[in-house]
């Protein structure tokens, strides 16, 4: 755990005075301290091309009355910089009055353990697994013209500090471990990408030589979209695998049901609370307490602990995901979703885990049941527009259907769908809920945080497929 | 205030003099300060104000051929020396890279002029909050929109790059930016638009009345779009979509890419990959440019270079690294493009229009469909259906798709270029892409 004071001249005293002075008068707000150590360390074109360590350190000041938001942040955490924080504070809501909410839960529950990820591997033992990769790749195929492999670790922690006193602390270790492989043959180049991480210990993810099985999964992609022919355009029916896919569930469906959107009715959600979203069977989760997931916090920004949050239930829209602020103004309570990507930045309502439960269909019987569609097993990014429900994520690993059976893999296409009317198209829900393998970072004004997702094998009955055959 | 000069060049010398005494053999050194100030609004009132001061420090020591680096925005002379130290441990423990070194000293960047990219103007909250006022007066004054978010940023920036081979520059800038964002709402539909303006000069920013009336215009002829049928038609670019383009092939042209061999335009310098009627420039030394600097990332001056000369490749982007590794010389785009753009074409927007009976107007794209390596192209995309030259009806729910190595070969342009941001393009139409809709 950070000790923020005494770096400066501040004293957790002289911080408590300063923060209850300036939100008394406040509706909420808090001072959040946060330090952060991170370290990525590359492979690539056969050398160590880079090896960064960074370590940050600051605070951001909130101050909320009504609907107004005011926020200043700095590195230095010293009297004088907090002072000018509060009188900027003060000076934006000079005019509005509220009345401080102290209410804030409490969970004794950890989803990870307080470990440093970066200091518990030798930089040597992480340059020998990356050169064990090159080599390994290289040797695996006379294809293999290029290879990337990185590690990337981080060891934040925060302490968040409430008028009154009160101070809410959490360490974070995040790892992540990626592989590029690109391939050439016949004249054709492609890339195959895999990853693995979460917030346990680089070990924790590499023992058994399990650094091959992220090798062999990038390769194999890449294999199969050298071999791949152009993707059909047009609507057709699609069947999604199982696991990082669910990036459709975050795309179209997540950002829509964030509190924030809602709030102020720009999102397509905002007048469904209680009625049918989606088909019968189809029940979506966001969960921030799954052990050392990626997406898991045990509280989030503003120091309330996460939950399983319920979203839609059997097709049913339940729930939003909620902040303090916008909980506040819409009248209910925060799920614990309030997230910041750091100290320079302002807490949103944010996804943690994204999950579609498992229905009781097979996979084989999705595929049986399609005449002319796609199969689709892996994704790139997605995007959303909010307001017209439109979102697009682009496939890495597709196959044609044709008549029951999978064809042809096709080539990288975006795949394009309506996030309101999406899950209605549901018309078959697998038995094989996966998670994705903990790699996801989700971007909402500009800022990242880690996510993560999970979702059973589906069957949609229309989309649109963005492929150049017509 | 941001902070000055002095302050900036004692950090980065100190950071210099540590590393070099620790034994590093070469080292180079960024220090920059940073303050903004920004006011949000929506539906006519105050929503939020954010503060940002932020300091950053990043340096690079070099043992021979073996190179670290660390980066930290705590400048406390006890917390540098933890991490240069630690920097310098890192270095000794990688392995050595032959291409690894400080760039080409008669490369460096002598004399720098100025580009006016500072303005000390201070446009205080108060102003910001009357600017917004008025902005979103004029955006909300047709009944169909809804919702109205807007934001004035400010911002004040100084910084010094140094390294061991003497040198030691940085200048200021500013940046003052504002944008809007609407909601509009029928029977059938909820659209959303926008419009921004970004300058390096206060006095040059938009009006906000004609930025707010022209993102109100915009989202409102978004209203009850039609999905149209899988097709192979001709498609327009608005200025907005079409500099995209050039984006994505900056990327593919970096040094970096090349010497990966994972670009689509690897080994085509000096051969025919746009239509021959096609240039493109990127010219650091604009007058108040948004993408303008006197010299890179690395200190290398920067000179003007014609990318592409009558749709001849003529160029890659490249940094001392990658120049090595390639045999060339850095042409001082570590750190990629300055400001970049297409020069016009020789047909006005009302002629690229009516060039074809009917053909898709575009003005935004979603989602992250460009493959470099490939050059494969396949987006979301949002738009207008036109006939003989008129907008027919909204369009949305489609995909457009293609191959970069086709498009860039049948790109015509329009001639009205303007000079708004760090990339620019005129209006540009392709044909012979497919939409995928019904």
């Amino acid at each position: 755990m950070s000790n923020f004071f005494n770096k400066f001249d501040l004293t957790r005293q002289d911080a408590d005075k300063i923060v209850s002075e300036t939100l008394n008068n406040c509706d909420d707000g808090e001072l959040y301290l946060e330090e952060s150590k991170s370290e990525s360390i590359m492979l690539d074109d056969n050398k160590i091309k880079s090896s960064n360590y960074s370590s940050d350190l600051g605070f951001g000041f909130r101050a909320i009355s009504n609907e107004v938001v005011s926020y200043s942040y700095s590195n230095e955490i010293s009297k004088d910089s907090l002072k000018n924080s509060s009188e900027n504070l003060k000076s934006t809501l000079k005019s509005i009055k509220g009345t401080y909410n102290h209410e804030i839960p409490k969970s004794n529950k950890k989803f990870y353990e307080d470990i440093n990820p970066i200091e518990q591997k030798t930089l040597d033992s992480k340059l020998e697994v990356l050169n064990k990769v090159n080599d390994f790749l290289r040797k695996k195929d006379g294809s293999v013209k290029q290879v990337t492999a990185s590690f990337a670790g981080e060891h934040k922690s925060i302490e968040i500090i409430r008028s009154g006193g009160e101070a809410l602390t959490d360490v974070r270790p995040l790892i992540r471990f990626n592989v590029s492989v690109m391939l050439e043959k016949n004249g054709r180049k492609e890339t195959g990408v895999y990853g693995i991480g979460g917030r346990q210990s680089y070990d924790d993810y590499l023992k058994n030589d399990n650094w091959k099985n992220v090798c062999e999964e990038a390769f194999r992609i890449a294999s199969v979209n050298l071999e791949s022919k152009p993707a059909p355009a047009g609507e057709m029916k699609v069947v999604l695998g199982p696991g990082w896919p669910a990036i459709l569930i975050h795309e179209a469906i997540g950002h829509g049901l964030e509190g924030d959107f809602n709030r102020k009715k720009t999102s397509a959600f905002h007048d469904l609370m209680g009625e049918k979203v989606a088909s019968e069977g189809v029940t979506i989760v966001d969960d921030g307490t799954i052990d050392n997931r990626r997406g898991s916090l045990t509280i989030d920004d503003e120091g309330t602990p996460t939950e399983r949050t319920v979203l839609i239930e059997n097709g049913i829209l339940k729930n939003f995901m909620q902040d303090r602020h916008n909980a506040r103004l819409m009248n209910t309570k925060s799920t614990g979703s309030g997230r910041r990507e750091n100290y320079r930045h302002i807490v949103l309502p944010r996804m943690r885990n994204t999950m579609m439960l498992s229905g009781n269909q097979t996979q084989d019987e999705m595929i049986k049941s399609v005449n002319k569609g796609i199969f689709a097993v892996s994704f790139g990014g997605g995007q959303v527009d909010i307001t017209s429900g439109k979102f697009v994520f682009n496939c890495t690993e597709a196959y044609e259907i044709n008549y029951g059976k999978i064809g042809s893999p096709i080539k990288g296409a975006t795949l394009i769908g309506d996030g309101p009317s999406i899950l209605k198209e549901v018309s078959m829900v697998g038995n094989d809920m996966m998670l994705d393998p903990g790699i996801g970072t989700c971007g909402k004004a500009g800022q990242g945080v880690p996510v993560g997702v999970a979702q059973p094998s589906i069957l949609i009955d229309k989309m649109t497929v963005g492929g150049t055959k017509l | 205030m941001v902070k000055d000069q002095e302050f900036l060049k004692s950090k980065a010398s100190y950071c210099l003099d540590l590393a070099k005494k620790m034994g590093a053999t070469d080292a180079s050194v960024t220090v920059g300060h940073s303050i903004s100030e920004t006011v949000n609004f929506r539906n006519k009132s105050l929503e939020a104000s954010d503060r940002s001061d932020g300091l950053a420090l990043s340096i690079e020591t070099y043992l021979g051929k073996k190179r670290s680096s660390i980066s930290s925005s705590n400048l406390l002379d006890e917390n540098i020396k933890t991490l240069i130290e630690k920097c310098f441990e890192t270095t000794k423990i990688t392995p050595e890279d032959e291409f690894n070194s400080l760039p080409d000293k008669n490369l460096l960047a002598k004399q720098i002029s100025s580009l006016n990219l500072y303005d000390e103007t201070r446009f205080e909250n108060d102003k910001k909050i009357k600017y917004l006022k008025d902005l979103e007066e004029s955006a909300s004054s047709d009944e169909q929109i809804i919702n109205t978010e807007s934001s004035f940023t400010e911002n004040k920036s100084n910084f010094i790059l140094a390294n061991s081979d003497g040198f030691c520059d940085g200048y200021k800038t500013s940046s003052f930016s504002t944008s809007c964002v609407t909601v509009a709402k029928d029977e059938n539909s909820m659209e959303r638009d926008y419009e921004f303006s970004s300058k390096r000069h206060l006095s040059d920013i938009k009006q906000a009345t004609d930025l707010g009336n022209k993102a109100a215009k915009q989202t409102i002829r978004k209203l009850s779009p039609k999905k149209i049928e899988s097709e192979k038609i001709s498609l327009i670019f608005d200025k907005r979509i079409s500099k995209g383009m050039l984006s994505a092939f900056a990327s593919a042209i970096s040094a970096s890419s090349i010497a990966r061999g994972t670009s689509f335009l690897k080994d085509k310098i000096d051969q025919q990959v746009f239509a021959n009627s096609i240039n493109v420039i990127d010219k650091p030394d604009i007058i108040k440019g948004m993408g303008s600097q006197n010299f890179d990332s690395e200190g290398v001056n920067s000179n003007t270079l014609q990318l592409i000369e009558n749709g001849i490749l003529k160029n890659y982007l490249v940094d001392t690294y990658n120049g090595k590794k390639l045999n060339l010389k850095s042409n001082g785009r570590s750190g990629g493009t300055t400001n970049l753009y297409f020069e016009k074409g020789n047909i006005s927007y009302e002629d690229l229009m009516k060039k074809n009976s009917r053909s898709l107007y575009i003005t935004e794209t979603i989602g992250h469909g460009s493959n470099l390596v490939t050059g494969d192209y396949s987006v979301g995309a949002t738009g207008f259906l036109v006939e003989d030259g008129e907008f027919k009806f909204p369009v949305n729910e489609i995909t457009i798709a293609g191959n970069f190595k086709d498009m860039f070969k049948n790109i015509i342009l329009a001639n009205d270029l303007e000079f708004e941001y760090s990339v620019n393009s005129p209006t540009m139409m392709i044909e012979g892409m497919t939409v995928a809709g019904k």
